[in-house]
């Protein structure tokens, strides 16, 4: 009995500094700021109250809906597009190069995170302006110049830039843990090395897969940086569409409710994937 | 160092150590000395850079701590975000005084203490706002004029005579937004012939409404400081409503293909006025601040502040910087008599204060410029 409950201390004693972490800064703040979206705003000031005027007022507004679905409509491509891309290179690391090949590989990835992603987004202001390298490409083989700055296509490039190294790298993990038992035994019962991609490796490293695939999105769907200084503010996504409603008249309480929904959407997006991740086949 | 090094320590130990102390010492013995002052500006970007404070801070053995905004409501947001004292001294653009003094933001001024008599324009004097009960709240520093701005290559100086320009078929998606409603608004308000931009009534409204709807599929993005600088630079917007010389006399310095001047419509003033912040533990430096701003030498960096340039509104300072950089002078029409000075476009009437909106709330603007962004 001593034991036990020797046991159960040592085991809340390492439990409670993520407990105590997680309730001060993220349960607390969530709650205030799900609080203060029933606030309102006068003269400047924020008045405690219970209203739901903000509330009204924006899921109302067909803008905000518009603002919505081009967020997730962006963040969808950029995840569906990071994952695609970089299955291949995740695949030549976890199974195509020796052991040191790949922490060099992997330790190349990490490096971008060393740098501001605001610095490498101006930086691809440079390649994809009208003038930029992209443009002079595409001038040279007849198909420009093109501009890809401020439109969509600078956004979806900025998404990438701030995540796909990291879903390569989660990725590569979750493909280099997989039992190369399992693809002996397909190629054994005579699978051809397609057939072992789609029906032994990718499943058998589903949930790797698909926890990258989130981070993509939810890195994406509250990016500022790149639908501001590449997508060009246009339309606006739901972060910019934040930093609007408190920098002009100082709606925090509108941003609130921006950012309560934000964080819904992303919950039910975690929810989703991850129920498909662990979802057992047959 | 052993034992009997510690009783018996060579030169070079006492060197070391005696280095290592006095390094070791040294915040504290700098800190006693200097007793420098910290002063805590609210302005927009520039004014708390070293081009612009350093001889003042140098002078007074004062240290500038600058909080930066963009835009007279996301300045009201921050002061009313902290607690009462938090800045010495509140830059704020002129539309902005009466609704920081509404608020109780800022301390009452004595007239006395600055040189009104050397203002260049009398009305700047009793500028709106500044002014309640025959009491001063706000000193007006410098000012400078929003028109066209546009790429000299793409579209020619007749063609931005007229804010029609940017309608032009040939710039469809290179025209680009200061990311802020008031004057760009404030523009297609002039374009509609509002004598007064920011005092229309319902149908007026209703009208630069579908004018600024009409302009949104030659609109290439809406950019705040850093991104507006960058797309006339490299040449990815080619015309930019909103804003004026203050962006592009900093690009034409650098060689840029640009220029900015009032259309035929007329163009907008903004103001920019120094406060001292309710509760300030500094006034006495706080003020001495301010009627540096307000001298010849103010004046002159305060023109050529690097962010961005401004007009010197004081005769002194008119004349200091044209004896200072003439050049500048001139490009910017600060010289008694030029055709393009300040003053005297004001005096023709084509110039008229940005302000808030008189007969709609801001709140009013600022949502359809969200349904203008979104659309």
């Amino acid at each position: 009995m001593a034991t036990s409950q020797h046991r159960d201390f040592y085991a809340w004693f390492w439990r409670l500094p993520l407990l105590v972490w997680q309730l001060l800064f993220f349960v607390v703040p969530l709650g205030f700021m799900f609080v203060m979206s029933f606030w309102l705003v006068k003269n400047y000031r924020m008045t405690p109250a219970f209203a739901f005027d903000n509330w009204a007022k924006m899921l109302g507004w067909n803008i905000f809906w518009n603002s919505y679905l081009y967020t997730f409509s962006l963040a969808l491509v950029a995840t569906i597009l990071a994952s695609l891309l970089a299955f291949p290179a995740a695949y030549g690391l976890a199974f195509k190069v020796n052991e040191t090949t790949r922490r060099w590989a992997l330790f190349f990835l990490i490096i971008p995170f060393f740098t501001s992603y605001l610095v490498r987004v101006y930086a691809w202001q440079v390649v994809l302006a009208g003038n930029g390298v992209i443009s002079a490409m595409l001038a040279w083989v007849g198909l420009g110049p093109l501009s890809l700055l401020n439109t969509a296509y600078g956004t979806i490039i900025g998404y990438l830039t701030l995540a796909f190294p990291l879903v390569v790298i989660l990725q590569t993990i979750s493909l280099a843990s997989i039992d190369g038992r399992l693809i002996e035994a397909a190629h054994n019962l005579g699978c051809g090395r397609l057939r072992t991609v789609f029906a032994v490796i990718i499943p058998a490293a589903k949930v790797g897969l698909i926890v990258a695939a989130l981070f993509c999105f939810i890195l994406a769907f509250g990016d500022f940086v790149s639908p501001y200084y590449l997508g060009g503010s246009k339309p606006p996504t739901l972060s910019i569409m934040i930093i609007d409603s408190t920098k002009s008249g100082q709606q925090w309480p509108r941003a609130a409710v921006i950012a309560v929904v934000m964080i819904l959407t992303l919950l039910a997006v975690a929810f989703a994937s991850v129920t498909t991740a662990y979802r057992r086949r047959g | 160092m052993n034992k009997k090094s510690l009783l018996k320590p060579s030169r070079r130990d006492v060197l070391k150590y005696g280095v290592a102390s006095s390094a070791l010492a040294m915040p504290f013995v700098s800190r006693a000395w200097a007793d420098t002052v910290e002063l805590n500006m609210l302005a927009w970007y520039g004014h708390g850079e070293p081009d612009v404070v350093a001889e003042f801070e140098a002078a007074n053995n004062v240290k500038f701590k600058p909080k930066y905004y963009a835009g007279g409501d996301n300045m009201l947001a921050l002061i009313a975000q902290s607690p009462p004292g938090t800045f010495d001294v509140i830059l704020s653009d002129a539309e902005f005084v009466q609704q920081l003094n509404e608020a109780g933001y800022i301390d009452e001024l004595n007239a006395a203490d600055y040189p009104f008599d050397d203002f260049l324009f009398d009305e700047w004097k009793q500028f709106p706002g500044h002014w309640k009960d025959g009491k001063l709240y706000s000193a007006m520093v410098r000012c400078g004029h929003l028109g066209v701005s546009y790429n000299t290559t793409a579209i020619s100086a007749e063609e931005a005579q007229s804010y029609n320009c940017y309608w032009k078929p040939e710039i469809k998606g290179k025209v680009g937004h200061f990311d802020w409603h008031l004057p760009s608004l404030g523009q297609m308000s002039l374009l509609n012939g509002n004598a007064s931009p920011f005092d229309i009534d319902e149908a007026a409204w209703g009208a630069v409404k579908e004018k600024t709807k009409s302009l949104r599929p030659q609109v290439g993005g809406f950019f705040d400081y850093g991104g507006t600088f960058n797309g006339l630079k490299n040449g990815e917007m080619l015309a930019m409503a909103g804003i004026g010389d203050w962006i592009t006399g900093v690009l034409e310095k650098d060689g840029a293909k640009v220029a900015s001047v009032v259309p035929k419509e007329g163009g907008i003033q903004w103001t920019e006025s120094w406060s001292i912040g309710k509760g300030t533990k500094n006034a006495d430096i706080a003020k001495k601040f301010i009627q540096y701003m307000l001298s010849p030498e103010g004046q002159v960096h305060s023109a050529r502040m690097a962010a961005y340039p401004g007009f010197a509104i004081t005769k002194g300072g008119r004349k200091a910087l044209n004896e200072k950089d003439p050049k500048e002078a001139q490009r910017t029409g600060q010289v008694d008599g030029a055709a393009n000075d300040p003053v005297s476009l004001i005096k023709d009437g084509r110039i008229k204060y940005r302000g808030v909106p008189k007969q709609q709330s801001l709140e009013v603007w600022n949502d359809f410029w969200s349904e203008y962004k979104g659309s």
